[in-house]
């Protein structure tokens, strides 16, 4: 059995460790390219939302590569998402691929249901050591987030972006080749020192949070890199959704981080009440908790026609009166080109950059 | 006596009959925005963000104009889930809140949630609070919504035998409709009811295609058992309700031997749409065509579409009529 999996950014190193412990073969997704694009385009329904249309290309790819056996999760609405799994069924099957596919879902998402889906995959392999390679999984994905923030807090104070993207890249490369816990507390911590010691720029940082759909905001592809983007116009980036707590919130109902989802539900409730699906709410509550954590501005990203972020855009102008934040949305889909995009951001940063010297420039008067 | 404006759009089709005989129960003034028109489209477009999809858009235009019309209340209900374990879709859930934040000095708003994927429990509840909001006790309240249930329980009637809902509507007010005479073509035509009978989003579709000698069948004409059946052969349940509807007519229609082609009526950035639409096209057989529509949506275009999958069903009814092999 070889299998394979839907890549969704760094959240790929985890997946690839989880299932390796399981004892498969896996596949991984090749990296995403304008050809993977392009096939899921092909073959993906044409109003479907961005990540499907990347999952099918990510899925014909591996399938080429000799995959035979696809791992993907499901849901139950109402968010597209939920479906996904169905249709892209029906599609590599009608395009004549021969494969399983193992979904992973249950009527109420439940960690242990997904334990006995995941034996359920992996029949040769223990219940300890089922434990294990999970535990393998989360250890790496928590150091892959450490990692990502330092990148959103270094790249940019440094001088020299394209060493500080280069010391990244090869940081998780490095994790993603160790195979046990001792050899990723030794993979990452000599680059991200180098990080630290790359000399820094005195130039003003602006602080812009970054929410939205979690595919988008995790995948860079799907997000023509915003992070490298917005860093290398001297922005920090903070974003609101981290895989791991996801995991944590809604597979573990935050057993084992602190969570602040409830808080942020809060903040969203006297604009949105209610639940919206995907992570709508949660893009309109950290929209207000940006805005009173004193954040410059906030940038909300998903895909074309995503329903959940559809709702909280409608909702984000009222935010932006009522909280005094900027707030732009950016929707990403097959037609998005790099140059637009690029615009787009420095305009938008621009406009922050002035408000902040005028606001300073009031200040002063007044004192004076 | 107080007045309640009621938006022409999006769940009217399905509920009006229901949320009239309502508030008409407590003795209130319904009155409801006009039928869609230019203005309202485009007031709509103009509040609504743009990647909405039309008919919520529609939706905001007809607020805007009930605005206008000096209503005391405004029922903008949250439509979560009309059955157990399906949605409508994440739009629905957050239009109360959207409709605020994008139209201001609203009157006020009956924001009541239907939410009846967990049971019944929490309606209970969401009727009380309707209750206060109207300053009307708990047993006329109850008393209004069987009332309401039984007029609903009409229409629908009157809905299945062979109308539109929209003609549906007109008849259960007293108004008299003939039902359209059979004709050689059968055509099956699905889409969201609140995109389907708005003849302004829909273009009227309907009327077009009967106005070409087409009998149409629609979703409500079909016995629901028939559909439910159809939609649970799928591998995994549509948990939009709709969608589940939509699927499981196609599927039936597929096999009922006197429809001769699909027609499905999409709009553009509708969500369900877009997977539904694609898993339907994967497993029906027959003639199937999809027409997306939206704001731009020119009528010329749309013409010219049905009658060519006209032309092309009468042509193959024709040749299937006419051709007998040889051998006999």
């Amino acid at each position: 059995m070889k299998v394979t999996y839907p890549a969704m950014g760094n959240t790929g190193i985890a997946i690839k460790a989880l299932l390796k412990g399981l004892k498969l073969e896996v596949v991984p997704p090749p990296p995403i390219t304008r050809n993977t694009i392009a096939l899921g385009v092909k073959y993906a329904p044409e109003f479907a939302c961005m990540p499907l249309k990347i999952n099918v290309g990510n899925f014909i790819e591996a399938l080429d590569r000799g995959a035979d056996t696809i791992v993907m999760a499901g849901g139950w609405g109402p968010c597209r998402f939920g479906y996904y799994a169905q249709v892209e069924r029906e599609i590599l099957r009608d395009l004549g691929y021969d494969f399983k596919m193992v979904i992973l879902e249950a009527p109420d998402f439940k960690l242990s249901e997904l334990f006995s889906q995941l034996r359920a995959l992996a029949e040769n392999v223990s219940f300890i050591e089922a434990v294990r390679a999970v535990k393998f999984a989360w250890h790496k994905l928590r150091t892959v987030e450490i990692v990502e923030r330092k990148r959103e807090y270094f790249l940019p104070r440094v001088k020299d972006k394209e060493e500080a993207e280069k010391l990244y890249t090869r940081c998780l490369e490095a994790l993603d080749r160790a195979n046990n816990k001792e050899e990723v507390d030794k993979a990452w911590p000599e680059y991200m020192a180098e990080l630290e010691r790359l000399e820094r720029h005195d130039e003003e940082i602006l602080k812009i949070g970054l929410l939205g759909e979690i595919y988008t905001v995790l995948e860079p592809a799907s997000n023509y890199n915003i992070v490298s983007h917005l860093g290398r116009l001297n922005v920090e980036v903070t974003r609101n959704i981290y895989a791991s707590s996801w995991v944590n919130d809604h597979l573990l109902g935050g057993m084992l981080l602190k969570s602040d989802h409830k808080h942020i539900i809060k903040c969203a409730y006297p604009y949105l009440k209610y639940w919206v699906g995907g992570h709508g709410q949660e893009s309109v509550g950290s929209a207000v908790d940006f805005a009173r954590k004193g954040y410059d501005g906030v940038i909300q990203i998903g895909p074309l026609t995503c329903m959940p972020e559809i709702v909280a855009q409608s909702i984000l102008h009222e935010v932006k009166a009522r909280e005094g934040i900027p707030c732009m949305t950016l929707y990403f889909d097959e037609h998005a080109a790099d140059a637009g995009i690029a615009t787009r951001l420095e305009a938008f940063v621009d406009m922050l950059k002035r408000q902040k010297q005028r606001e300073r420039k009031m200040v002063k008067e007044r004192i004076i | 006596m107080k007045k309640v404006g009621i938006p022409q759009g999006l769940f009217y089709y399905y509920y009006y009959p229901l949320w009239e005989a309502f508030f008409r129960f407590l003795g209130l003034v319904v009155v409801r925005s006009s039928p869609t028109n230019k203005k309202i489209v485009d007031d709509g477009v103009t509040l609504a963000v743009d990647e909405a999809c039309f008919p919520i858009k529609v939706y905001y235009g007809h607020v805007n104009e009930l605005k206008g019309k000096g209503v005391d209340y405004i029922f903008l209900p949250r439509l979560v889930s009309i059955e157990p374990k399906s949605y409508i879709c994440p739009k629905f859930m957050g239009l109360p809140d959207m409709i605020r934040a994008g139209i201001k000095d609203l009157p006020e708003v009956i924001d009541i949630t239907v939410d009846l994927s967990r049971g019944d429990k929490g309606w209970q509840k969401e009727l009380a609070r309707l209750g206060k909001i109207l300053n009307v006790n708990y047993r006329q309240i109850k008393k209004a919504y069987n009332y309401a249930l039984e007029e609903y329980f009409s229409y629908r009637m009157i809905a299945r035998q062979g109308y539109t809902r929209d003609e549906a509507i007109k008849v259960w007010q007293g108004e008299e409709i003939s039902l359209p005479l059979d004709t050689p073509l059968h055509i099956g035509v699905l889409g969201h009811g609140y995109s389907l009978y708005d003849d302004f989003i829909s273009m009227s579709v309907i009327k077009k295609l009967r106005g070409m000698g087409v009998k149409v069948y629609l979703s409500e004409h079909l016995p629901t058992e028939g559909i439910e059946k159809e939609a649970s052969t799928l591998p995994k349940r549509v948990f939009w309700t709709l969608g589940r509807k939509m699927v499981g007519s196609a599927l039936y229609m597929d096999k009922s031997p006197d429809i001769d082609g699909i027609i499905y009526v999409a709009c553009f950035g509708c969500g369900p749409d877009s997977l539904i639409g694609e898993v339907i096209e994967r497993k029906v057989k027959k003639p199937f065509m999809l027409l997306t529509l939206d704001e731009h949506t020119g009528e010329g275009g749309i013409i010219t579409r049905l009658e060519a999958f006209c032309d092309m069903l009468a042509r193959r009814k024709k040749r299937d009529e006419g051709y007998l092999p040889c051998y006999g």
